[in-house]
């Protein structure tokens, strides 16, 4: 890298983002080079989606200066963000599923020609991005039948389209393959070359010290470092995002691992997932692993009873079953904690006691009047095995932290007294001390007997509470690690689809 | 997938297969007379289903056009009673206008309050209703009170077709100019497909509602007068529930209640469909008490078929047996 340093392109002084009075954003100073790959490096929850959305006009900061080209600016809205030349691929693809691949990188701005929307200039541009990127995309596809990783080429033709100064990519590469991830590195080389300032947000540290010049360490919303990664190790990174000297102690108590419990054989979905079988075995934790989009959410709810359309096999305890609804999979003694908490996990607006004990109303009686008592042991029970930070049990759960949250909506499940429990990401977006908690209490189930699918997408959690792991790619099993077998090398080379059973 | 993509021609088939169906049985219903009228009965139908279509399309409804349209229709035949030298021209403008007022009340509580449309336009429906009360005092205004021009205009001819039928024509090819071809059409497809991506890629929804809901008002306005003059009579109970008429004609045309899916050809088909069914029914001396529940009827099996093209909402993650899926190339 020339040592020479490319005037600033965007500037950032003392921006404060608050929410609910807990800073997201505090004082953050950020200096972005024109033709230079910036990496944006934190903890989940360090502040860097609020800072995306704030330097693309979605949120309006409470303090501090933004600064393009040296002169002040403000983005009242996205599109003011965008006119100035700041677009963003976000995390979660922004995708009209209705609409043409080619219309999904014009939309909100197609090229008007005598009072028309010219729709073969759109067309034929289109294609010349998709020729740039050397990506095969149908142009006139509806974006609906298109994979996971197809969306994202969308999204960065979309950047591409608008010609942007500054281009941020918040975690692109989460549910590319490894082809699909280099041919991303070439992009940005590209970019960078074309004088466009590149922010790359990503948790996998040899994808920044592959593509990046230089990096920005955000710690709880806080501005902790910059510098240039040529001066710097993986560890000493890593330390300054955490803050401390890194070793994840994961709680895994020795299980006795004993019978066969949960036998999947061949089973399949039209669109979702190709010839799944595993087995899970009484006190075991089976780690499911893959990047998103990769279909292991997908199984997960087929085995809940919430898919139609599924073949295969599955036994329980040596019986075969079939969950055609969730109360049937649920009364066979299967449970599953969704990934979206929020949407599919807890009633936010109930209090926490009614929450817990939701799924098992008939057990405790028809009439409900007059088992406030009951149900409140039970809710206690809970809360107090799952340490729940909560002034009372009648409190809304939607006034928790997220951690907390998680440890209602995992109290829940319990409480169904499940053989096996199906954890789909249970630690996303909490805090650290409340993952260990979930860790521990994982550690407590198996040891109780209990078998558990552990789904995660973070590779030390993985690593460290499961058994074994399978690993999923593109809607199949691409291959099965025992504990001692796992290396994070062989397990992200699997769920990238390089390495087969065969191979 | 392939059933939403035959709709409009299956749809067409079935419209032309209604009205040979009833030739067939009572021969007069082919005549060019008939024929002719049953074109213009559909015409304000087909013209309140296109804007109904582009508000649905942004996930909305808009429940209050049927008393809209009663409002402005009541006003244009008291101007017309009351004012007998006032020009037809401004009496049609000052219909529009009050139907655009009324749309824009609904899109200023819906667009910038961010309120609920079903429960705003739920609650404007009876305010306008209701105001037709206030304003006319409960009384009729009759053809013989109403200038002899005010009333021949809509069924008056131009080049051998009435003016309602050119009206409903200009109409189409606007809101077929504007599904396909503006940007503010476009821009209501990205809303209903997604309204906060749509705010993440810029697309003002404060601005684009507000537009699509005074659309839907100055159309209705512009039927209220239509409505009064071809009926020759105003009076408060008028187009009483026509609204779901035309959330019915948008549904049997493939519009998508779920938002994000409507074509201008499958409403303007939903709306003959539903005409022919209305005026073959008495042909056939089926009994009036029928028409709702036949209508109905057509109704769910047109959401059946919808919910079937659609479909469970399953993500594509194996990949596609077509070609240039860039998943497949990095396996070869």
């Amino acid at each position: 890298m020339p040592a020479t340093q490319a005037p600033p392109v965007l500037q950032l002084t003392g921006i404060s983002k608050r929410f609910n009075g807990i800073h997201a954003l505090n004082g953050v100073n950020i200096t972005i080079r024109a033709g230079e790959c910036m990496a944006l490096v934190g903890e989940n929850g360090a502040g860097k989606s609020t800072l995306v959305k704030t330097l693309t006009g979605i949120y309006r900061p409470d303090a501090g200066t933004l600064s393009l080209d040296g002169k002040p600016v403000t983005f009242a809205s996205p599109q003011e963000a965008m006119a100035a030349g700041i677009t963003a691929v976000h995390q979660e693809t922004v995708m009209f599923d209705e609409l043409s691949v080619a219309e999904n990188i014009y939309v909100g701005r197609q090229p008007v020609r005598g009072g028309r929307i010219d729709w073969a200039q759109i067309e034929r541009e289109a294609e010349a991005l998709f020729a740039r990127l050397e990506v095969a995309l149908p142009v006139k596809a509806r974006v609906k039948d298109l994979s996971v990783a197809q969306r994202h080429f969308v999204e960065i033709a979309r950047a591409l389209a608008q010609d942007a100064r500054v281009v941020i990519m918040d975690e692109p590469t989460a549910a590319l393959s490894q082809r699909e991830i280099r041919e991303l590195y070439r992009i940005i080389d590209q970019l960078k070359a074309a004088g466009t300032a590149v922010i790359f947000i990503s948790h996998k540290f040899d994808e920044i010290f592959a593509v990046a010049d230089c990096y920005t360490v955000l710690r709880d919303g806080q501005f902790v470092a910059e510098g240039r990664l040529a001066d710097i190790t993986e560890q000493a990174l890593v330390a300054l995002m955490v803050g401390r000297a890194v070793h994840q102690a994961y709680p895994k108590l020795d299980a006795d691992i004993g019978a066969p419990l949960l036998v999947v054989q061949n089973l399949s979905h039209p669109t979702e997932f190709d010839d799944v079988s595993f087995t899970l075995r009484r006190g075991e934790i089976l780690g499911f692993y893959g990047l998103v989009g990769a279909g292991r959410s997908e199984v997960m709810q087929a085995l809940f009873g919430l898919t139609p359309g599924v073949s295969g096999c599955v036994t329980l305890d040596g019986r075969p079953v079939t969950a055609r609804s969730p109360s049937e999979a649920i009364g066979l003694g299967i449970a599953y904690v969704p990934e979206d908490r929020q949407h599919h996990g807890a009633h936010l607006t109930m209090p926490i006691q009614h929450n817990i004990t939701l799924p098992i109303l008939s057990r405790i009686g028809f009439f409900l009047s007059g088992r406030g008592k009951q149900e409140a042991t039970i809710a206690r029970h809970f809360a107090e095995q799952l340490e729940l930070k909560a002034s009372h049990l009648t409190q809304h759960v939607a006034e928790l932290s997220g951690g907390n949250q998680q440890k209602v909506v995992l109290g829940k499940w319990l409480a169904t007294d499940p053989k096996v429990i199906i954890l789909d990401e249970p630690t996303k977006g909490i805090d650290i001390g409340s993952k260990a908690a979930v860790h521990r209490f994982i550690g407590q189930l198996v040891a109780r007997g209990l078998s558990v699918i552990l789904v995660s997408s973070e590779l030390p959690e993985v690593l460290g509470m499961a058994d074994r792991i399978v690993v999923m790619h593109h809607g199949r099993v691409q291959r099965e690690f025992l504990r001692g077998e796992a290396t994070p090398e062989s397990v992200v080379a699997a769920a990238s689809g390089l390495i087969t059973e065969a191979a | 997938m392939s059933i939403l993509k035959q709709r409009e021609p299956l749809l067409a088939a079935m419209v032309v297969l209604l009205v040979v169906a009833v030739g067939l049985r009572a021969p007069a219903f082919l005549s060019a007379g008939s024929l002719a009228n049953l074109v213009t009965d559909s015409t304000l139908l087909v013209m309140l289903a296109l804007t109904q279509m582009l508000v649905i399309v942004t996930r909305g409804v808009d429940l209050s056009v049927a008393s809209n349209l009663a409002l402005s229709g009541m006003v244009a035949a008291m101007l017309g009673a009351h004012a007998p030298g006032l020009p037809l021209p401004l009496i049609v403008l000052a219909a529009v206008a009050v139907g655009l007022a009324l749309g824009v009340v609904n899109g200023w509580l819906i667009g910038y309050l961010e309120l609920p449309p079903i429960v705003v336009t739920l609650g404007t429906m009876s305010v306008y209703r209701g105001a037709v009360f206030v304003l006319s005092g409960g009384a009729w205004v009759s053809a013989h009170q109403m200038p002899a021009g005010f009333i021949a205009f809509p069924l008056d001819r131009l080049l051998g077709l009435p003016h309602l039928v050119w009206i409903a024509a200009a109409t189409l090819a606007v809101m077929a100019w504007i599904a396909r071809s503006t940007r503010f059409g476009r821009d209501l497809y990205a809303i209903g497909n997604a309204p906060q991506c749509a705010g993440y890629i810029g697309i003002p929804s404060h601005k684009r509602l507000p537009g699509t809901y005074a659309l839907s008002g100055a159309v209705a306005g512009l039927c209220g007068y239509l409505w009064v003059a071809r009926y020759a009579v105003a009076y408060t109970e008028i187009a009483y529930g026509f609204e779901f008429t035309v959330i019915a004609a948008c549904v049997i045309g493939g519009v998508s209640i779920g938002g994000g899916v409507g074509t201008v050809l499958g409403a303007m088909l939903g709306a003959l469909f539903l005409t022919v069914i209305g005026n073959a029914l008495p042909v056939l001396q089926v009994s009036p008490f029928w028409q709702s529940a036949l209508t109905g009827l057509v109704i769910l099996v047109a959401v059946l078929i919808n919910a079937r093209g659609a479909g469970r909402r399953s993500r594509q993650i194996l990949p596609l047996h077509g070609t240039g899926a860039p998943t497949e190339r990095s396996a070869a």
